[in-house]
Parts: C-alpha cells; sequence; structure tokens
C-alpha cells in the first residue's frame, strides 16, 4: 500500500500546504544564496545542500500537482509550468537560472557600474563603465558633424517628431496632407537643413554625417523608396506582358543574390569608375541608393507573398466593374495584399535598420560604426562591451517601436468579424 | 429584332480542351436567359466571355454594338456596362458595404463622392439591406453578401447583368431572398443572363431557356416550351434528374 497518498481532491487541505511551503523554500534558498552570498541550509552536508532546492521544489510541485482540484490559480499553475514531472524540473530550473542571473547583471549595469568622470580612470570596480557613453554621447548620435551646426539635425528631427505627434491629433483629411508634406517634401526639406550650402546655412558634407542620427537618416530614406519600389517589382513579377515580367524577375533575383555587404561596397569603389570624368555623385547618396534598391528586392518578393494570397475572385469582381489594371490594384489589390503581409513588410524594415551599420564598409559611421571607432580611441580601449550593449539596446528600443507599430496597424485594419 | 449581346461561332479552348463549341447566341434588350446544364458544361464560361473575364479564341462577341476584341478601351467600356454577380460573392473585404457599392462608380464613372453615396444607398435600398450599409462584409451572412453584390453591381447602372449561380454558395434558407431581389430586377426590366439551377426562378422570370452540355448549347426554347415539351433527349434526362 502506499505510504503517501496520490495529491488528490481528498487531501488538498494538507497537500497544498506543504507543496507551497517546500517550493517557497527551494526558491527562497536560491533567491538568498544568488542575492546574498549566503547558503540557508549550509548545515547539511555539501553534495545534498547544493541539489536540496531542486529536490525540494520537485517534491512540492508533486504535492500540488491535483488535478481538477476546483481551485481556479492552482489549476492553471497545474496546466501551464507543472503538468507533469519533466515540466516540474523545466519550471524549477528556469526560475532557478532566472534567480542566479539576476544579481550579476544587476551589478554590471547598475550596482557596481561607474556613472560619474570624464576619463577611463574614473571607472573603477567590475561593473560597466557608463562613463564612456556619456563622454562619446556626442558622436554617438551625431558623428562628426560640428557641434556648432548641430540644431539643424535636432530642427529636423524636433519637426518630424512634431509633424507626426500631429498627425494623431488632426483630422482626417488634414492628416492627408501631413502625410503627403511628410513623404514628398519634408524629406528633401530636411536633408537641405542637415547638409546646408544655401539660405546661409553651412554646407556639412556628408562624411562627416554619422551616429544614431545618420542611422535615421539611412533607414527612414531607404525604407520611403524602398517600398514603391517594391510594390512596382512585385507587380511586375506578375505581369502578363513578357519583358516587364522578365526585368522585375531579374532585377529581384540579382540584388537578392548578392550580400548587402558587396553591393555597398560597390557602390561607393567600383561605381564611381564607370562614370564620365568630372561627374561626382555623393558617397551617401550612392549607399542609400545601394541599400534602397537591395531592399526593393526583398520587399518585392514579400508583396509579391501577399498578392498571390488573394482569391482570383477578387481580380474579377474589380474587372467586371469596369476597373483597369491600376485602379484595381490600387484600390483593390494593394490594399488587401499588403494589409495581409504587414508582418512581413515589417520584418524586411526591420532587418534594412539593422543592416545600416554595415556602411562602415564605404567608411560611413553610424550609430555602432561610430561606437567601434570610439572603442579603437587609446584613452578609451576596453570598452567594448559598454558600447555595443549600448547599441544593441537603442537598436532593440527602434526595432520594438517598429514592431509594436505595425502589430498596431494589423489590428487597426483588420476587418474581420 | 434588336439585340444587345451577340454571339457568333464562338470557340474557346483551354489548352487542348474544347470548352465553348460553335456557341451562337443572340439576346434582346430586356431579354431574360437562364441557362442550365451540368456541370463542365461551359455554362460558366460563356457568360464569362460576354464581360471578357475569359477570353475566346474563335468567334465575334458582340455587346451593345461594341465588339471585344484585344482592345483594353473597348473591353472597359464593356465591363462598365455589364454587370457582374459570382457565386463567392467577392466582396471586397477591405471596404464597407457603402464603400463596396460606391467605389466603382467614383473611380470608374468619375462621379462625386457624394452622388456615388446616394446611389449606393439607393441600390441598397432596393436589395433592403441599406441598414448594413457601415459594416465589413465579414459582418454580413451570405444572403446578406450576394444581396449587396448585386447592389454593387446595379451601381454601375448596367445595361445587362450576368449572374454566375448566385445562389449556389448560399444556405437553402438565404436562396430566397437573394431570388426575390433578382426576380424584382428582372421586372424592372433588366436584360439578364443567370446561370442558375434553380428551375422555379427560371419558370417564374426567365424568357427562354438555354441547355448546354459538352460545351454546346444543345437546346434553346421558350421557357414553357423548354419545361413541358423538350425537344433532346439529352435535356429531357437533364430535366427529369433536377425536377
Amino acid at each position: 500500500m502506499n505510504i503517501i497518498a496520490k495529491p488528490s481532491k481528498e487531501n488538498i487541505k494538507t497537500y497544498v500546504p506543504i507543496g507551497l511551503f517546500l517550493v517557497s523554500l527551494s526558491f527562497l534558498d536560491v533567491f538568498v544564496n544568488a542575492f546574498f552570498n549566503f547558503n540557508l541550509l549550509g548545515f547539511l552536508p555539501s553534495r545534498l545542500n547544493y541539489f536540496l532546492p531542486l529536490i525540494l521544489g520537485f517534491i512540492g510541485f508533486y504535492l500540488i500537482r491535483i488535478e481538477f482540484s476546483g481551485v481556479r490559480y492552482l489549476d492553471i499553475l497545474n496546466k501551464n509550468i507543472n503538468s507533469n514531472n519533466f515540466n516540474a524540473l523545466l519550471t524549477l530550473f528556469t526560475i532557478f537560472i532566472i534567480i542566479k542571473s539576476v544579481p550579476p547583471m544587476l551589478d554590471w549595469f547598475i550596482l557596481e557600474a561607474n556613472f560619474v568622470g570624464n576619463s577611463k580612470d574614473d571607472c573603477k570596480g567590475d561593473g560597466a563603465c557608463w562613463v564612456f557613453i556619456k563622454v562619446w554621447f556626442n558622436r554617438f548620435m551625431y558623428g562628426l558633424y560640428p557641434d556648432a551646426e548641430q540644431w539643424r539635425i535636432n530642427t529636423a528631427f524636433l519637426i518630424l517628431f512634431a509633424i507626426v505627434g500631429a498627425s494623431f491629433f488632426v483630422s482626417e483629411k488634414l492628416k492627408k496632407y501631413f502625410v503627403l508634406f511628410l513623404v514628398f517634401v519634408f524629406p528633401f526639406l530636411g536633408i537641405k537643413l542637415i547638409s546646408g550650402g544655401s539660405f546661409g546655412l553651412e554646407y556639412v558634407e556628408s562624411a562627416a554625417w554619422g551616429g544614431l542620427s545618420l542611422t535615421f537618416i539611412i533607414s527612414a530614406f531607404a525604407i520611403l523608396f524602398c517600398f514603391p519600389i517594391g510594390v512596382i517589382l512585385a507587380l511586375g513579377r506578375r505581369s502578363s506582358l513578357p519583358a516587364i515580367k522578365y526585368i522585375s524577375i531579374g532585377f529581384i533575383e540579382l540584388w537578392r543574390g548578392v550580400p548587402l555587404i558587396t553591393v555597398l561596397f560597390m557602390s561607393a569603389v567600383m561605381f564611381p569608375m564607370f562614370l564620365p570624368d568630372g561627374t561626382f555623385i555623393d558617397k551617401l547618396i550612392r549607399v542609400l541608393i545601394a541599400i534602397t534598391l537591395f531592399e526593393a528586392a526583398y520587399m518585392a518578393e514579400v508583396v509579391r507573398g501577399g498578392l498571390q494570397a488573394l482569391p482570383k475572385g477578387q481580380y474579377e469582381a474589380a474587372k467586371s466593374l469596369g476597373m483597369g489594371y491600376w485602379r484595381m490594384n490600387a484600390l483593390i489589390i494593394l490594399p488587401q495584399a499588403l494589409k495581409l503581409v504587414i508582418p512581413g513588410i515589417a520584418n524586411t524594415l526591420l532587418a534594412l535598420v539593422k543592416d545600416t551599420p554595415l556602411i562602415f564598409v564605404v567608411g560611413l559611421m553610424e550609430l555602432a560604426g561610430m561606437i567601434g571607432l570610439a572603442k579603437t580611441n587609446p584613452k578609451w580601449l576596453g570598452m567594448a562591451m559598454e558600447g555595443y550593449v549600448f547599441a544593441g539596446l537603442v537598436f532593440w528600443v527602434i526595432c520594438y517601436a517598429m514592431s509594436r507599430y505595425s502589430q498596431n496597424l494589423e489590428k487597426k485594419l483588420s476587418t474581420e468579424r | 429584332m434588336s439585340k444587345i449581346i451577340e454571339l457568333k461561332n464562338v470557340n474557346k479552348w483551354f489548352d487542348k480542351f474544347q470548352v465553348l463549341k460553335d456557341i451562337d447566341l443572340e439576346v434582346a434588350p430586356q431579354e431574360k436567359i437562364v441557362i442550365c446544364g451540368p456541370s463542365g458544361s461551359g455554362k460558366s464560361t460563356l457568360i464569362r466571355c460576354i464581360n471578357r473575364l475569359e477570353e475566346h479564341q474563335e468567334g465575334n462577341i458582340i455587346v451593345d454594338g461594341t465588339e471585344l476584341s484585344e482592345s483594353t478601351k473597348n473591353i472597359e467600356k464593356i465591363r462598365a456596362e455589364v454587370g457582374m454577380v459570382f457565386q463567392q460573392f467577392n466582396l471586397f473585404p477591405h471596404l464597407s458595404i457603402l464603400d463596396n457599392c460606391a467605389l466603382a462608380p467614383i473611380w470608374v464613372k468619375k462621379l462625386p463622392k457624394k452622388q456615388a453615396e446616394e446611389i449606393a444607398m439607393n441600390n441598397l435600398k432596393r436589395v433592403q439591406i441599406d441598414d448594413q450599409a457601415l459594416k465589413f462584409p465579414g459582418q454580413l451572412s451570405g444572403g446578406q453578401q450576394q444581396r449587396a453584390a448585386i447592389a454593387r453591381a446595379l451601381c454601375m447602372e448596367p445595361k445587362i447583368m450576368l449572374f454566375d449561380e448566385p445562389t449556389s454558395a448560399l444556405d437553402p434558407e438565404m436562396i430566397k431572398e437573394v431570388l426575390d431581389v433578382m426576380v424584382d430586377l428582372a421586372k424592372g426590366g433588366m436584360t439578364m443572363i443567370v446561370v442558375t439551377h434553380e428551375m422555379g426562378f427560371a419558370k417564374e422570370v426567365a424568357d427562354h431557356m438555354i441547355f448546354m452540355d459538352e460545351g454546346k448549347i444543345v437546346e434553346r426554347a421558350k421557357t414553357k416550351e423548354f419545361f413541358e415539351n423538350p425537344k433532346s433527349d439529352r435535356t429531357k434526362l437533364f430535366l427529369s434528374q433536377i425536377l
């Protein structure tokens, strides 16, 4: 006969408190161990002591695993993280690892990190040296852009944010003009403001641009241009006219087949050789065109996926109402196809933003490039960790924001019940 | 007899398979024709050729004085005059019912938005779903969707309406509401070509019946004669099976 009865509804009153106590005890032990370096159960033999939290937690989880207990939270808990012995073990391991890894992270990021000072010598201890980020912050944001002229970048971005912000509060009709302004006027206005050369603004050559602002500039322009080109390529690939179809296929397969880094390199080094003498295209513009065309090829395939997912009936219904090719695509097909592939589009655009650091191969330094430059400064050697953690965080914030935006858009445009 | 649709010696192949064989058909204005026949007999293909959702390879199709050819301009002109209702409704799911109806008048006929919406509302009232105008297609029942699709076609104020098995995808209890709308439309004097298996509807509204089999028009007759005294054996067999 069983000495210990199987956990069931009859013994719920005794088993659940004991089980919960054992589980909490195991967590408490690991917690105290990790945070205060104190071994609660240190009086036990060392080998047993090492595994004890696991054993206690395991027994505890076994005791509270009561099927259909009728207690809502207990059922949810059992169903999700404690459905059998193996899952209980996995749960314990996961929680232990999380508890164990918090203190070192906390130490490095905050507790033992250095925030004050203005040179590497001010950084002591094992923690992060955030002084590095603080001192170089200006460079990370603006690159080698002259300090006195940085207000121009700030103004350009402030105007951008102001317009985007305002567009949430104005009527639908006005919103349309805002969007048109943002897409067709602002990019060129902004670039003029930042590059200068007229209206009494000092000319700042694009080689001096850099840092996060350059990341934004390149991403924004590439997104702006690669999207329509991608859509046209996608339509082209499905065209019934052979010339257009095969040109589109050729373009897409060519650009998809080469690594971005070689495209960038060619645009910077080889392309100028083919230009007639005396003509000059700014390096930044060449790089932008390269990234745009590269990402457009990917975008085209994403959009084509959406076009193919639409039932034939949608095309037929549009045609039967007398719509021609362009009206059918603009009014019926693309709105639906693009909506279907929002996740794919977001994917491509996120990849685009994260590909921008590659422009270092042609000597342009956006955020990650600037950090790479700063960490090789003799006075700041050994700061790679801080720098790349910072870059990672910034990129994560940007990409997460884009991802959230795409999810919201998906929800907003959903017309299914 | 004046005619609004004329098909002369039309042949069509899907690859090597001939779907339409020597089709000759004339339709007078305001005439109502019901096409029936076994599946695969080419009925749908026939009416889809009339607004060139399918291309015919031989013969002539003349709709309201305009011949269907490669000319995109002609095709779009004819399509704007010929309304079509599909088995699967094919409403545009990203637009409200009202926008579904007003879209083509605005963009194809270039009517001002307000006028187009007025026309849309009138037609929605005609098919009795004006109270659903602001909903999206996905929120409507099948019968309502098909009525909306009829209203959408009517908004272009077509001279001819083509129906491609409009009730085949509907639940039995929704068939009647769609047929009622179609009967109403027929009484209003619309030229209609209907592919359907609803023989009750056919008896009520059709002037002529056409029976097709294996890509050929086997029999064309006045409705009464068709049901009471079919000439060909194939027609007799078909009718005996579905009546």
